[in-house]
């Protein structure tokens, strides 16, 4: 029951999949005829392919529905079809299926759910690339009774492992937003959690979809501020542009104006010049206090070399941030490159020469040393040339106009009659913008008006007519020759603009207005509606100025005008004739009607229609269009006054805190203000030059400084759990590093946990699985416990007077994450200053060291306390430098115990076991003990352990087994320690590590302190 | 974002359509083609479109108008940059970008379109990418395919997009390792009648073909980058190196990319290699005119120019033309009243020359402007700004490559004013 005829001749009989595969092009072609008969029969002989076993007669059919669907035919009818094969194996016949499932689930939604089972399964593949795809067409599906499993399938998928899957539940985010809103509140959970995200791949598209479905919670981006500027530069180029232009908007709601103090460069505003000299003089001292918050100049920076992108969205996108958010001497970085995207597509120029158009009507200069860029070629299109000739016009000044001047008068000629007209109302705004050419423009325009061509003259008519309002004294004569060439204008705009001005400024030609009446009054009936409407204008002004003459003809126009075809007409006619014609009826306002009709009228502005474009964001579709697109998201004014500024500050990326010490004199603590904390909440610095009981509050404060001459204190910073690092600072801190953290992190997220974030951050790029994991594993914690004992380094004998004893802190080391942290108390003992104390040769054995800074001066008794960090490379060698101060210099060394080479580390009892069966054989070391009476429970072989070794506590569920683990400072090896308690206080020390040197030296430490009572 | 896609020719047909999110209407195309109609000329059509309901953004190019339909706010060039890009993936892929190509690789376009959007956000747009995903074409390969029924995707799962480096995939191996560049400088220039030059710039482009094993990384210098005044790089570029040095340090993408374009510091002057001498004149009275035109070498730096070629739009207003070249051809087309004058290389010794009349229709008047020629022009072995690549070193892996530079300098939006 085939159809019989040509087109059949491409399909033979399923059976040759042979010749089908060849004669797959051009049924193709055929099949994309639309012939309705044929066309189900085809159907039906695809649904025969699809129920074929054979993969590659499915597939021949999948690809023929394809190309129905792409050339906008209907297929639905084969869904039942196509759907039995979603679980095929054969990779390209799944891919198409999937195609058509997106395409057509929306429509057959009972049948579509026979597939959900396929994705729900594949959502769970070992293969990232499985799980993104399955989540991708599941969450395409448009079915709203899957939403509950969309949902949970994308809350596991935020959490995947594979930053690729994450990225893909964020776009599934906006997916099930669309299908069902109420959802709304699920979804902002997710997207609170994947805006955390480290990995570059995620962060365009969580924010897409953060600007999709929450715009407004502006609260969630609050930590991952920083994060996001400093990721930009690598985040993938389409999604630079949505992170973009959410933190435009984000910056204006959070930081102060930059441009209240520079408005001396706002050029445009001269009265804004005065002022602020006088202001200046009044309040100086406010004006110099404006200070931009580090954030706001660390998003300027960040996105400064997007500017140099290939993608023009990209440095569009900058553009913008730089015109909204710079202060305004900085917004001239962004000409270059916008003038350089005008050599783009054509498309590309229209939205830039927009975007140029509406910048440069408020700052020329920006763009004035690139005039010559936006010159008119002929074979640009028509909306290029005009918006080209709208910069140039917005360009022009007393300076250059005679050479843009110049360039118009070629412009006029051109073949393009649109774009002369648009030449010359160009023309004209130029001739009213600058009044030293308005003379010479209106004559070139009165040469014009012979020009052959109509549009121009009437355009050269419209324009005179608003250039002679503006000084209607002196130009008579040219309205005598516009009367003149009156006859053969046939534009009726130009033609009403004539009336107008004759009616206006009848009293100057008192000799021709009456018989250009004349000439209407014959030609009235054939007249357009606006032409009229100036006649009858014309013949009531010419009535109540020369009514003997014309008192006839302003009645025989106004007879035609009542009963004109066009209401309007009529209406002015019934309403002129009441105003000027006396009658009993008239009202009060017949008095009137000379001052109504020949009041003096205002001069029309000639302004850019670009003139108040920039209420819409620059950049956006809205800005493009010129009115509100819906979506549009509104940059808010900048505030009055910043919100809190530490709503910011990131304190749990890591367990680790930081926290800084101050420990000089006045004036140093105010020069750190100056560089570090001035956009702090920190208020209370002065208090912690003087006295060591300030330590509480300022612990309390954000800022978390502290004060440290007080060593007993060790207690308290044991509850806190966090306790204090040691960090000193130079009161010439020249330290480019110090800057530079300071400058990116306002000060509190420190380099460690940036090194730590930034290395974890790439190893779950590169690798997909198991390294990834137990990267994530070692998340760096707070030392349990801190040992006050001191050892003495250089004794104050042999100083000769000077005293230093050290301690480990057992903190990360600010300077370098493979260093160990060491402090050193400094201690005059003599009765003179000492003066430059400082570290001198290192010698030989070439441990990498990070010095601390000079102490310039120490007095009698006094004593300071600074920080080193040494890179003992996972050995128990000693670290041999000389100390030295002005006068001599000491030998000393540091001998670190080997439990000081640690860094505590977090990890679930799991991923203990985990990373222990990894560490078997030589890597394990393990030794039987007799355990000292005391010790037998959990909490004091918790403290003997980590008395011994920086090591943390890794949660146990058995009483008996204690676990630790850490890892090294220089090479990040993981350390695993499990005390297990046999019956009679025997005990099982096991450690496992793959530093075969370190283990059996930690294991012996460990022994001793556990037996000893 | 986007929401969907119609191509679409010239004359209006609607031959492909894919929708990311819900499907539209094709019916909302008909602002679309109301704005076509109005338009004069394909390239007058205004790239944005305020529907009721939707916004169209759309692009021409290649004789084909690409339309995307957008329902929220979105930045156009945003979606402009996204569909010239798939312009471009076509024409990387099957070598052309045409409405016959197109038709004839209707799936794989669709399937290509599938994986460059989800939901309407750029996925894969790198091209490294997508052609680890969906093998181009090649006839080798089709042969294969039909008779093993082997197909063009690709059955390896990629990892090009879960690497930082997702503009080149892993593994790829050459026996000869390559590496080109072509520095391309383009003249950008008006002229005025008497020859002075009203405005002139130079932009040039690095574009590379790069076949080297393995990883390899690259850094490529230049004589005297202070030429070189506003730059855009390939995302491989490293930006900090290039403002700090002043050397492009990179790992290439694999095959044919652009490295950069630059744009010479405009306070060089530009060196115009030829110039035109013109007259063209239309009698007052009585309905022709006369055109002569002359070609000659001016800066050109010693070398030759070669495939010049003087195109004029004449005015509407012209009935015939009667001219005779001294060499080369020219070509008239009275539809579009387009003279194309090819002249090939240019003999100082004997200048090339275009003379003869031109009839105008009866009773049409003298035509107001005399039409602008537009130049075209290529001279070998010279970059015109002067610009030259000092040396390209590799890092990362052991083996030589075999380096090569051209230079080309082309004439660009080249006009001279009549």
């Amino acid at each position: 029951n085939r159809a019989p005829g040509p087109a059949w001749l491409g399909y033979s009989s399923p059976g040759s999949s042979l010749s089908l595969s060849l004669s797959n092009r051009t049924s193709l072609i055929d099949s994309t005829c639309s012939d309705l008969f044929l066309l189900s029969t085809r159907n039906d002989d695809l649904k025969e392919m699809l129920e074929s076993n054979k993969d590659s007669l499915k597939l021949d059919a999948m690809k023929r529905i394809i190309a129905l669907i792409a050339t906008g035919k209907n297929a639905s009818e084969l869904f039942p079809a196509v759907v039995k094969n979603v679980a095929s194996k054969n990779i390209e016949l799944k891919k198409l299926v999937y195609v058509y499932l997106v395409r057509y689930a929306e429509e057959q939604q009972d049948l579509a759910l026979l597939s959900i089972s396929t994705f729900q399964r594949a959502l769970k593949d070992p293969n990232q690339l499985i799980r993104a795809s399955a989540l991708r067409v599941l969450s395409s599906i448009r079915v709203p009774i899957i939403v509950p499993i969309m949902m949970l399938a994308i809350k596991e998928a935020a959490s995947d492992m594979s930053p690729y899957v994450r990225k893909t539940s964020a776009h599934a985010i906006q997916k099930l937003y669309s299908l069902d809103p109420d959802q709304k509140e699920h979804l902002i959970e997710v997207i609170d959690k994947l805006l955390k995200d480290k990995s570059t791949l995620v962060a365009g598209s969580v924010v897409m979809a953060f600007e999709e479905v929450c715009p407004d919670r502006i609260d969630l981006i609050h930590k991952n501020y920083r994060k996001l500027c400093n990721l930009l530069v690598d985040v993938e180029e389409w999604g630079q542009v949505v992170i973009i232009t959410m933190l435009t908007r984000y910056a204006r709601t959070q930081f102060t104006s930059p441009w209240k103090e520079d408005g001396l460069f706002d050029e445009n505003s001269e009265t804004a010049f005065y002022e602020s000299d006088e202001k200046k003089t009044k309040n100086g001292d406010e004006k110099k206090s404006y200070m931009m918050d580090p954030d706001h100049r660390l998003l300027l920076r960040n996105t400064k070399p997007l500017l140099q992108s290939r993608n023009t969205a990209v440095v569009v996108s900058v553009a913008q941030l730089y015109w909204h958010l710079a202060p305004k001497h900085e917004v001239g970085v962004i000409t270059k490159s916008l003038v350089r995207l005008l050599r783009s597509h054509r498309e590309v120029q229209y939205v830039v020469l927009q975007n140029i158009a509406t910048m440069s009507i408020q700052r020329k200069g920006m763009f004035e040393p690139y005039m010559k860029s936006f010159y008119v070629r002929s074979t640009d299109a028509t909306h290029i040339k005009s918006l080209k000739l709208e910069i140039l016009t917005s360009l022009a000044n007393e300076a250059n106009i005679s050479t843009i001047l110049r360039e118009f008068q070629t412009y006029v000629k051109s073949q393009d009659k649109q774009f002369a007209a648009g030449t010359i109302q160009a023309i004209g705004r130029c001739a009213t913008n600058i009044s030293e050419v308005t003379d010479t423009c209106l004559q070139g325009l009165v040469l014009l008006l012979s020009n052959r061509d109509e549009t121009v003259v009437a355009e050269s008519v419209v324009v005179i007519k608003k250039l002679l309002q503006t000084q209607p004294t002196q130009h008579s004569d040219i309205i005598k020759h516009m009367a003149k060439l009156f006859d053969n204008i046939a534009v009726p705009m130009a033609r009403a603009s004539i009336l107008w001005l004759m009616g206006e400024y009848c009293e100057r030609v008192p000799q021709i207005a009456p018989d250009v009446l004349r000439k209407m009054a014959k030609s009235f009936t054939s007249e357009e509606d606006i032409v009229k409407l100036q006649t009858v204008n014309l013949a009531a002004k010419l009535y109540l100025t020369n009514s003997k003459q014309t008192k006839l003809l302003t009645q025989y126009i106004l007879n035609l005008g009542k009963y004109d075809q066009n209401y309007d007409i009529r209406d002015r006619t019934r309403f002129i004739r009441q105003l000027i014609v006396p009658n009993e009826k008239s009202g009060a306002l017949g008095k009137y009607a000379r001052r109504i009709l020949l009041a003096p009228k205002p001069a029309p502005v000639l302004e850019s229609t670009y003139k108040d474009r920039d209420r819409y964001q620059l950049g956006t579709l809205s800005h493009t269009i010129n009115t509100k697109a819906s979506g549009y998201l509104e940059l808010s004014d900048w505030p009055a006054v910043a919100p809190d500024q530490s709503v910011r500050n990131v304190e749990v990326i890591e367990p680790v805190m930081i926290h800084l010490y101050f420990y000089y004199p006045c004036p140093l603590i105010t020069q750190m203000k100056l560089c570090v904390l001035e956009s702090s909440s920190e208020a209370e610095s002065d208090e912690e030059k003087s006295s060591s009981q300030s330590s509480e509050e300022s612990d309390k404060s954000s800022s978390q400084s502290e004060k440290s001459s007080s060593e007993s204190d060790s207690e308290q910073k044991k509850t806190t759990k966090k306790p204090p690092q040691k960090k000193t600072v130079k009161p010439t801190a020249k330290d480019r590093y110090y800057n530079e953290l300071f400058n990116t992190y306002g000060y509190t997220v420190l380099s460690q946990s940036k090194c730590l974030s930034r290395s974890l951050f790439s190893l779950c790029i590169l690798t997909p699985c198991p390294l990834s994991c137990a990267a994530a594993l070692l998340q760096v914690s707070g030392p349990a416990f801190v040992p006050e004992k001191r050892h003495d380094l250089l004794h104050r004998m042999t100083g000769k007077g000077l005293s230093a004893q050290y301690q480990f802190p057992r903190q990360p080391c600010l300077y370098q994450p493979t260093m160990v942290s060491v402090q050193i108390s400094l201690t005059n003992t003599t009765d003179h200053p000492l003066e430059q104390i400082h570290i001198g040769d290192r010698g030989p054995t070439g441990l990498d060291m990070h010095c601390f800074n000079t102490v310039e001066c120490l007095l009698p008794e006094a004593s300071v306390t600074v920080s080193l960090g040494v890179d003992f490379n996972d050995s128990t060698q000693a670290a041999n430098f000389q100390l030295c101060t002005k006068e001599d210099q000491f030998s000393v060394s540091i001998q670190p115990a080997v439990g000081e080479l640690f860094l505590p580390a977090t990890m679930t009892e799991q991923d203990f076991r985990k990373e222990q069966g990894k560490l078997l054989g030589m890597n394990e070391s393990s030794a039987t003990i007799t355990m000292a009476a005391e010790n037998t429970t959990r909490q004091p072989i918790s403290r003997q352990v980590a008395t011994v070794a920086n090591l943390g506590v890794v949660p146990s569920g058995q009483d008996n087994i204690h676990r630790f683990a850490g890892k090294t400072a220089s090479s990040g090896a993981v350390v695993l320690v499990t005390v297990e308690l046999r019956e009679s206080s025997a005990a099982l020390i096991t450690i496992n590590t793959e530093k075969s040197v370190m283990g059996p030296m930690l294991l012996r430490d460990l022994k001793r302190a556990l037996t000893r009572a | 974002m986007i929401n969907s896609l119609f191509l679409i020719n010239p004359s209006g047909e609607m031959f492909l359509e894919k929708h990311w999110k819900s499907v539209v209407s094709r019916s909302v195309c008909d602002y679309f083609l109301e704005a076509k109609e109005k338009a004069l000329e394909p390239e007058d059509v205004p790239p944005v479109i305020h529907t009721p309901h939707h916004y169209l953004i759309s692009i021409y190019r290649d004789k084909l108008f690409f339309l995307s339909v957008i329902q929220t706010e979105v930045p156009p060039l945003f979606v402009i940059e996204f569909l010239h890009r798939v312009a471009e993936m076509i024409q990387d892929y099957f070598g052309e970008c045409s409405e016959t190509v197109v038709k004839d690789h209707m799936v794989m376009v669709y399937e290509l379109l599938e994986e460059m959007l989800d939901n309407g956000f750029p996925l894969a747009t790198e091209s490294n990418v997508l052609k680890e995903m969906i093998r181009p074409p090649t006839i080798l390969r089709s042969v294969v395919n039909t008779l093993t029924g082997t197909s063009n995707v690709g059955d390896t799962l990629l990892t090009g997009q879960l690497s930082t480096i997702p503009w080149r995939r892993a593994g790829v191996r050459y026996t000869n390792n390559e590496a080109y560049f072509d520095v391309v400088e383009e003249i950008d220039a008006i002229l005025d009648q008497s020859g002075t030059t009203v405005f002139a710039e130079i932009q040039g482009v690095v574009e590379a073909c790069v076949k080297l094993s393995g990883m390899p990384d690259l850094t490529l210098s230049f004589m005297n980058p202070r030429l070189l005044d506003d730059v855009s790089f390939h995302p491989c570029v490293r930006y900090k190196l290039w403002e700090s040095e002043r050397v492009l340090s990179f790992i290439p993408p694999d095959g044919n990319f652009t490295l950069m374009t630059y744009h010479v510091n405009a306070q060089n002057l530009v060196a115009i290699p030829v110039y035109v001498k013109q007259s063209i004149s239309f009698f007052e009275c009585g309905s022709d005119g006369r055109l002569d035109v002359t070609v000659g070498p001016k800066q050109t730096m010693g070398k030759t120019v070669e495939g010049v070629m003087v195109t004029v739009h004449l005015p509407k207003t012209i009935l015939s033309i009667n001219l005779t070249a001294t060499q080369g051809s020219y070509t008239y087309d009275n539809g579009t009243k387009l003279l194309v004058w090819d002249i090939g290389k240019l003999n100082p010794q004997k200048l090339p020359n275009l003379r003869g009349s031109l009839s105008l229709q009866a009773g049409a008047p003298k035509p107001e402007e005399n039409p602008s020629l537009n130049i075209d022009l290529k001279i070998q072995q010279l970059a015109i700004s002067g610009l030259k690549v000092n040396r390209l070193d590799m890092f990362g892996e052991k083996y030589k490559p075999f380096k090569g530079v051209k230079y080309i300098t082309k004439a660009g939006k080249f006009q001279v004013r009549t």
